[in-house]
Formats: C-alpha cells, structure tokens, sequence
C-alpha cells in the first residue's frame, strides 16, 4: 500500500466530532477507544478478583429506582459492607447503575457519563424500564432499551427492585466478574459504530464529542 | 369569597361558577378580559399568588383550555380561573408582568402544548425536550405509541394485562359492578 493510502485510511478511523465547533475540536481527542485484551491467565484472574471485591459505584441516578440507592448507600443495608462504594465522579468509579427509566435528556448525560469512566467498567441496568421500556414502553421521550445505547452487564429485573435484589444483583456481578464475563467495554469499543448509530439516531442535537475521553 | 365572585360578575361576563370545595372556586371567564380579570383579582381579590399555569386540549371542541390556579392567603382559598383558546395557531396573552415566574410556565406550555406567548422572555428556548422536532408531545393527536415505535427499540415477548380484564379475572369479582366501570375512556 501507498503512504498516502495509509494516512487516508488511518485519517477515516479517526472519529469526525462533527457535533463540535472547530475550536472545539482541538480540545477533544479524535481517537476511537479500543478494546483491551486480558493479560496472561493467572495474573487476569488475580486483577479480576481483586475489581470484583472493589467496586465503586457512580453516584448518578436516573429514574426512579435511583431511591433504592438511598438505603443501599446508607446504614439500613450498608453496602460498604461488600466492598461497594459510591463515588462522585465518574473517573473514579467503576460501576454505572442505571436506575430505571432514561428519557433522551439523559441518555446524552449517560452516554457522556459511561465514556468518560475508566476501564474495566460494568453496568448494571435496574428496573423493568431499562429492559423493555416497562411502564414508559409508548412513552415518547422515553427509551426503550438501554443495551442498545450502552453495553449492559447485569439486568435487575422488577419495578422497582428492592435494595435486596440489588445486593443480588452485585453478587452475580461479582460471580461473572471473577469468571472474565464482563466485557462490556470491550464489546462498545468493538461494535463502536453501531452504538454510536443508535445513539445518534435519537438524540438529535448532538453537540459533544464522539467519544468522551 | 362570595363577595369577590359578586364582584366579579358585575364588572365581567363570567360563567357557571361552580365551588367544589370550601376552599376550592371555578369560573370561566372570556378570552378578551382574561388580563383584567386576573388584574383585578390580584390587586382587589386579593389572590396574590398564582399556584400554577396548566393547558387542556379539548380537540373535540378544537380549543385548549387554559387554567390560572390563584391562592388567596388571607382566605385561604383557591380559585381557577378557565379560558377557552382557539386551537388552530394558539396564541394568548403573556402574564409575566402580573407574575414574573408565570414565563416558566409559559416556556413550558408552548413546548408541550404548542401555545405561543408573545413577548414572554425566553418562551423560544426548550424546557425539557432537546433537540424535538415533531408535534408538540402533549398534543392529543400526537400518538406517542407509534412515535415510541418507530424511534426507540423494542424489546420482542413483552406482554401486558388489560387491568380491567385481570382483576374481573383473578380478584375482583364484583369489578364489573362498580360505578367507575361504566365511564368511557377509565
Ligand atoms: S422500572 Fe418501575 S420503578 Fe423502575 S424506573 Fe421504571 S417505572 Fe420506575
């Protein structure tokens, strides 16, 4: 191949921030984010036991299953207790819960939430709503299925879900982490295009950029 | 409260008033003298505060109705004030200078319900929706079902009880007899 192919090829892998003003751009990386492969096996199975004993989780609730964050944070079921804390920011966390319902508005603030966290990062979807729509299923600003916007690790079915069902829900987290399942970041990196497809097909004033880094 | 409503009707056409608690007034008053009403209501009625702004659309009758909820704090006592607008380009007059938070409700109304306020500071700027294009989504022929459909994805083998029908079924034998049964539309 050519050089000039080369650059023209590596020039289109680039994502086109096209949301962005041209001031903009130059502050924003224009990097895809790539998957990463695990380490040699026994060192892997060491780093996962150790993320899945300490996971932080990002204290960003968005509909109403939020509220069972409230008591699982606080003394009446004591979360801490498990090795899980709430952060408030998302460089610092390494669990996203969706707590129910996202309406468009927040999909945006999902999107940039979820991008921004540090890898490896697992979602947990809490609620009916994050898996059919629930409630909100002909809701018009409401969506429908939240695994089409961000990879989903664990689903906690119910509406709402008890703090109960969340603590079971960790478990089986815990379990699919320490068995190397939980490869959300890496199936977003991957089928990148297609999310971001989805993403932008709703959320119609796009003005951040492609890939929050 | 009685003398105010007096008052009312003698200075402006007002309809079937209608007191559904103590505390709890209707009337219905004309496009044409909503500012004067709610003037007079608020410097002699002594209706101080308005509670809230709200819109119905009566598509049948092609018009929204517009609702000011106004409290009284000396008479505790609560009075909506109805207008009826046309539908088709609805357009009313701005209160923002009778109360300065009503372009909060205004900003909300024209986007949910399409009803313009000129002159009401930043009634152009979304409330909640970003970036919508449709019809405004409160309107009643905006179907949100098909819209929902035709935009976000759904997820196959949902399925859903006609309330209705499974409490006739399972727990409510005496259901179909009770008075809310036979309303149209629940
Ligand atoms: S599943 Fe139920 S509780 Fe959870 S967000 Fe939806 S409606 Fe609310």
């Amino acid at each position: 191949m050519k050089k000039k192919d080369i650059n023209k090829i590596e020039q289109e892998m680039k994502l086109a921030n096209s949301g962005l003003s041209e001031k903009e751009k130059t502050l924003f990386s224009n990097a895809r984010p790539a998957p990463v492969k695990p380490l040699n096996k026994y060192l892997e199975k060491f780093l996962n036991w150790a993320r899945a004993e300490s996971l932080w989780i990002l204290g960003y609730g968005t509909g109403c299953g939020a509220i069972e964050l409230r008591p699982l944070m606080t003394s009446r079921f004591d979360i801490f207790r498990y090795g899980i804390a709430p952060r408030p920011t998302p460089r610092q966390s390494s669990v996203f819960i969706i707590g129910g319902y996202a309406s468009l508005k927040t999909i945006k603030r999902i999107v940039r939430s979820y991008e921004q966290m540090q890898g490896p990062k697992f979602v947990i979807a809490l609620g009916s709503c994050t898996i059919n729509g629930g409630m909100y299923y002909d809701s018009y600003y409401t969506i429908n299925r939240i695994d089409h916007y961000i990879p989903v690790d664990i689903y906690v079915a119910g509406c709402m879900p008890r703090p109960e069902s969340l603590i079971a829900g960790f478990d089986k987290l815990k379990e699919n982490i320490k068995a190397g399942e939980c490869d959300g970041m890496n199936r977003y990196a991957e089928n990148f295009d297609w999310y971001k497809n989805n993403q932008k097909k709703i959320i119609k004033d796009w003005d951040m950029p492609d890939y929050n880094w | 409260m009685e003398e105010i409503l007096k008052e009312l009707k003698q200075r402006f056409s007002i309809k079937d008033p209608e007191k559904k608690r103590d505390d709890l007034h209707f009337v219905k008053i004309e496009k044409k003298d909503t500012i004067a009403v709610l003037t007079y209501l608020k410097h002699y009625g002594g209706f101080t505060h308005l509670a809230f702004l709200q819109a119905v659309d009566r598509i049948e009758d092609e018009k929204f109705q517009l609702t000011y909820m106004l409290y009284n704090y000396k008479l505790k006592i609560n009075l909506a004030v109805k207008v009826l607008i046309e539908r088709y380009q609805a357009e009313m007059t701005s209160i923002h200078k009778l109360w300065a938070h009503a372009w909060q409700y205004q900003r909300e109304l024209k986007e949910m319900f399409g009803i313009n306020f000129p002159g009401s500071p930043r009634v152009d700027e979304s409330f909640v929706l970003e970036g919508w294009s449709e019809k405004p989504p409160m309107r009643r022929d905006f179907d949100t079902l098909e819209y929902s459909t035709k935009t976000y994805y759904q997820r196959p083998g949902r399925s859903t009880n006609d309330p209705k029908k499974y409490m006739k079924k399972k727990l409510y034998k005496n259901f179909a007899k009770s008075p809310d049964n036979g309303r149209k539309n629940g």
